[in-house]
């Protein structure tokens, strides 16, 4: 309305800049996370429809031994089947250039002509296998990219006994394998070691021994198919030639994998952003009402001079909208950055062939609207509080606050006190709600950054427990076929191998009722020193004799306890059904899975001593010379070398992780830093006049300054703990909101982290006090004198 | 009610003070409690008077008598506990905030003890601020003309002298030619020559805009200025005496 006013509103804007940039940052930072982690999950849920409507993924999947092709006509008749095509595939020993021990490739044939009518190929370089060429491969991204390979190379493989030479004519992507792992308890990326390889049927049909017949098939159902019905009827058909069971997109690896992580998105792009949304309209709600308050004597005389109540609530609420909505056009700025970034980052074991980034105008909307109203919010009841109040009375100078002994000085400690001292203790039991509104302020910046820094801790820990608790071997050797306990003798008298620990590892379906899970059995020794069973909290348990243990997550999703039996069906061989008793449940945080002791897997299963792989305790010397024979070795299909999967792990995983924290870290020091410099900047402005009343009547600033910024320093004392506590909570919410089926993130808060988020809090006050300190030297006594008082 | 000889009273207005016209301000029965804690100031107690257009009222009384209240509840900044307050034929003890915010902006001029300028405006700026509310007020600049400020249109609050502050007060207290102009104790920080600058600025309003003027002061001089003076003491009129021999602001003497 008036220009007068809006003049008043950006002067006022201009001297108190500081406050308004630290609002703007706060609301800024909200909005990022917001923005960031919302638009990251969009555009990976946007990513996999896409990829996977358009490059056709299949909806059940079943491996079998060995079924002639006629067959294939008889899957694609069951009702609810809309597409099938038959495949064969096999995982086969690699030698690739440049890399010393050998890696696993999972050979797929696709249709010598035309494109696979499901699981279509994104040739992303060279080109498609030609037609009657023999030993041309396309290859996966991942691994192409991992080892360094382009269309032209060539790599070795043992196809039927015998080293091949195969050359990559292409390089491309799958949607079967947007997370590319090998699965059989595998559940991070190891692009070096495992990759997919496509070929025609005509060259691997026979290179492999199956000529006119299949051992995979994949299958589209078409529109209303019930999906049990259908793997149901095909476990009925492929029954007969060695089925391994049929299974639809919850149990493939990549699919299960991805939209967990997608799950996981959206959980974290709702509560993290949360947090911050509540912290900065906390923010913005006592930074604006205080500056407001300090207003309270220009609010009665606009009001004496007949401004309305609309008209002042109006120029506050543009004040607190300059500064939201500044915040708003950064975050969103940034947001739709780093959404980007996050985007691509998932890309780097989250394969799409499309970058495909969607910030959606509705999350701008919602964004806009959640920190506008915030703003608003804390304007508009702080401005009412103002303009309620009679104009004389508002108008009036603040008269001596009403100060008394508080409880503190009546249990008597006043006599030891000095007078400062006992001046912030009346302050702060003066207006206890300001009090415990600056405490709470402080307190949820520290927590911000504790859980900022908590996903570095819940990383590193998962790591440790992994690479250092669990995995305690230096390889994993998995053999071609299951076989007998004998060839473990010989691994033991390879050169180099100190200890070598055999499993036998059988995928199998367990039941329980009417829910089952396909899963992974681990037979181990119980008296094994290698694989020890541990659980979250660092445990390690013993494998019971009898019986089998589950992790609990497994445990609930089939809703059996310890004691019941569940249903064991092997997936594989004579596809023998048992009832075994879950002997324990064990906290793992990774995965769902289930153990057995060896021997009682073996005599279960009926098979005398059979391993389908070791783990090896290796002198360090002799791991080249041990890796090199192993990869000349036929009867290994491949070996897992710990330390590679660490620097993997580290390269893809954690890289990814530090990214997305860190920008987590980021938005969470700026918020933590607006938070504290707004409070004592606002605690200044308020007490300005008492301060330099102080002053004139004889204290020094250094007296003054202890005054101010001791109660600042003691709220801060006491706001640290709290927000440990909050900020662990936090975690808590955010641990249980992320968990999924394979993965659980600890709660564990390094002693490192809690520092670290109470120095950064400590620093950020120290720098303002800093600031505030030397205007306090520069306190305007005249000015006090002059308005009177 | 404890009164004074001379006393006016509503409703028998003796014959030397004659209105000019109908009054535009009644005040009945005016009471004032502040409870503060568990004691209560009991800062009026049932005053009435009445105000009559064109006049120039001073009400003089010690510190703490109750002046200030009484020219904020006539202003409407804030409410009595117990009676009546009426501009015109409007109840403003009854008003609501809406009615009362239009009674300040259509017909009220305050000027403050503490001048309460707005410290981020100039002065210009300040005066214009209250000019752009009103339907026919004069130029900023020639409110602050009034008041001898012509040298000081863009400077901020903070880089004036007190008296400076007061007068830009009182620009903006008159640009919109108000009815009724409202004072408490406009020349209280003034020296003599300031004090005097600011009086002849508010007796030319009286006199060129016919705004009816009530001024708190404690300087029985300038009571000499007055059509009426009225006293107080403890929250109640002591006295309403009207000035036989009206004297101009050059002659005040304090
Ligand atoms: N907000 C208030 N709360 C409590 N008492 C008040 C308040 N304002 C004024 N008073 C008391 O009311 C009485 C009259 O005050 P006031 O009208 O300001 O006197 P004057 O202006 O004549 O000096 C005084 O005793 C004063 O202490
Ligand atoms: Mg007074």
């Amino acid at each position: 309305m008036a220009s007068s006013l809006d003049r008043k509103l950006l002067r006022d804007l201009g001297r108190s800049w500081g406050q308004m940039v630290a609002v703007a940052a706060v609301a800024a930072c909200a909005v990022t996370a917001f923005v960031a982690m919302g638009s990251t999950y969009r555009s990976l849920l946007g990513s996999q429809r896409l990829y996977y409507a358009e490059y056709r993924f299949a909806d059940v999947f079943a491996s079998l031994q060995r079924a002639p092709d006629s067959l294939a006509a008889r899957i694609a008749a069951i009702p609810g089947v809309a597409r099938a095509e038959t495949r064969v595939v096999r995982d086969v020993t690699l030698d690739v250039p440049g890399l010393a021990e050998p890696a696993t490739g999972r050979l797929i044939s696709i249709p010598d002509r035309g494109r696979p009518e499901l699981n279509d190929l994104a040739i992303r370089r060279g080109r498609y296998v030609a037609p009657g060429r023999t030993n041309e491969v396309i290859a996966s991204e991942a691994f192409a990219e991992a080892n360094g390979l382009r269309p032209g190379d060539a790599i070795g493989a043992i196809l039927n006994g015998r080293w091949e030479k195969l050359t990559i004519v292409g390089v491309a992507l799958s949607p079967e394998y947007v997370y590319e792992v090998k699965g059989g308890g595998a559940i991070f990326p190891d692009n070096r070691r495992f990759g997919v390889l496509w070929a025609s049927r005509a060259m691997v049909a026979p290179a492999l021994g199956m000529q006119g017949a299949f051992n995979d098939v994949a299958v589209s159902l078409g529109a209303g198919a019930n999906e049990a019905e259908v793997i149901a009827q095909l476990d009925h058909l492929l029954a007969r030639y060695g089925g391994l069971g049929a299974y639809g997109r919850d149990d493939q690896i990549s699919y299960r994998f991805l939209s967990d992580e997608i799950a996981q998105n959206r959980a974290t792009a709702t509560i993290v952003p949360g947090i911050f949304l509540a912290a900065a309209a906390f923010l913005l709600y006592t930074v604006l009402s205080r500056l407001i308050a300090t207003q309270r004597p220009q609010v009665g005389t606009l009001k004496a001079f007949g401004y309305s109540n609309t008209a002042i609530g109006w120029h506050y609420l543009k004040m607190a909208l300059a500064a939201v909505g500044a915040g708003l056009v950064m975050g969103v700025a940034a947001g739709a950055y780093f959404g980007f970034r996050l985007t691509r980052v998932y890309q780097i074991f989250y394969r799409f062939p499309m970058l495909h980034y969607e910030l959606s105008a509705g999350l701008v909307i919602v964004a806009s609207l959640i920190s506008l109203l915030a703003g608003a919010l804390g304007a508009v009841a702080a401005v009412r509080k103002a303009v309620q109040m009679p104009p004389a009375e508002a108008m009036r100078p603040p008269g001596p606050a009403r100060y008394r002994a508080g409880w503190l000085e009546r249990m008597g400690i006043d006599r030891r006190v000095p007078l400062e001292g006992r001046m912030i203790v009346r302050d702060i039991e003066r207006r206890p709600w300001r009090a415990a509104f600056t405490w709470l302020g402080i307190a949820m910046s520290v927590a911000i950054l504790v859980v900022g820094f908590y996903f570095f801790d819940a990383i590193g820990y998962l790591m440790r427990l992994q690479f250092e608790t669990v995995q305690r071997e230096d390889v994993a050797v998995t053999f071609s076929d299951p076989r007998s306990a004998a060839s473990r003798y010989n691994l033991a008298n390879l050169p180099g191998v100190l200890r070598s620990e055999p499993y036998r590892a059988v995928a199998a379906r367990l039941s329980y009722e009417h829910r089952s899970r396909r899963v992974v059995v681990m037979g181990e020794r119980a008296a094994g020193i290698l694989r020890p069973l541990v659980d979250e909290k660092l445990r390690i348990h013993t494998l019971p004799p009898e019986g089998i243990v589950l992790t609990r997550r497994l445990g609930e999703l089939l809703g059996v306890k310890e004691g019941e039996r569940v249903t064991l069906e092997v997936l594989e061989g004579a596809r023998l059904v048992r009832q075994v008793p879950v002997s324990a449940l064990v906290d793992e945080p990774i995965g769902y899975s289930a153990y057995m002791d060896l021997d009682a897997l073996n005599r279960l299963l009926r098979e005398g001593g059979t391993t389908s792989g070791a783990f090896l305790k290796v002198d360090p010397r002799e791991a080249p010379r041990l890796y090199a024979l192993l990869k000349r070795t036929p009867a290994v299909r491949s070996i897992a070398v710990k330390q590679a999967s660490v620097e993997s792990f580290k390269d893809t995983l954690a890289e990814s992780v530090k990214i997305s924290t860190t920008i987590l870290v980021a938005l969470a020091c700026t918020l933590a830093f607006g938070m504290v410099y707004n409070g004592i900047r606002v605690a200044l402005s308020e007490r300005a006049r008492e301060l330099a009343s102080l002053r004139v009547l004889g204290f020094s600033r250094g007296e003054v300054r202890t005054i101010l910024l001791g109660r600042e320093a003691l709220l801060l004392a006491a706001a640290i703990p709290a927000g440990w506590a909050l900020g662990a909570v936090a975690c808590e919410l955010i641990a249980r909101a992320v968990a999924s089926d394979l993965f659980r993130l600890p709660v564990v808060i390094t002693a490192q982290t809690l520092a670290i988020a109470a120095g950064i809090v400590v620093g950020a006050s120290a720098l303002t006090a800093l600031g505030v300190s030397r205007q306090l030297d520069h306190l305007d006594l005249v000015e006090t004198l002059k308005t009177g008082e | 009610m404890l009164q004074a000889p001379k006393t006016q009273t509503p409703h028998s207005p003796p014959t030397e003070q004659a209105p000019k016209g109908d009054r535009i301000f009644h005040v009945h029965q005016v009471s004032k409690i502040y409870r503060m804690g568990g004691v209560e100031v009991h800062a009026l107690r049932e005053v009435d008077f009445d105000l009559f257009p064109g006049e120039f009222v001073v009400l003089l009384g010690p510190s703490g008598s109750g002046k200030s209240t009484l020219l904020n509840i006539m202003g409407a900044l804030d409410a009595p506990t117990s009676g009546e307050v009426l501009f015109h034929d409007h109840n403003l003890s009854a008003a609501d905030d809406l009615e009362r915010t239009r009674y300040r902006r259509e017909h009220v001029g305050f000027v403050f003890q503490f001048y309460n300028l707005i410290p981020s405006l100039t002065a210009r700026e300040n005066v214009a601020l209250v000019a752009e509310l009103a339907e026919n007020p004069m130029p900023p600049e020639e409110a602050l003309a009034l008041v001898g400020l012509s040298e000081r249109l863009d400077h901020f609050p903070a880089q004036m002298s007190g008296g400076e502050q007061q007068r830009v007060a009182i620009a903006r207290a008159i640009v919109k030619r108000p009815e009724l102009l409202l004072c408490d104790e406009p020349t209280g920080a003034l020296d003599y020559e300031t004090g005097k600058l600011v009086l002849e600025a508010l007796a030319r309003v009286n006199q060129e805009l016919g705004a009816t003027i009530a001024i708190i002061t404690h300087n029985a001089a300038i009571a000499g200025l007055a059509d009426r003076v009225i006293r107080l003491r403890s929250g109640e009129i002591v006295e309403i005496r009207r000035n036989e021999k009206k004297i101009s602001p050059a002659e005040v003497i304090w």
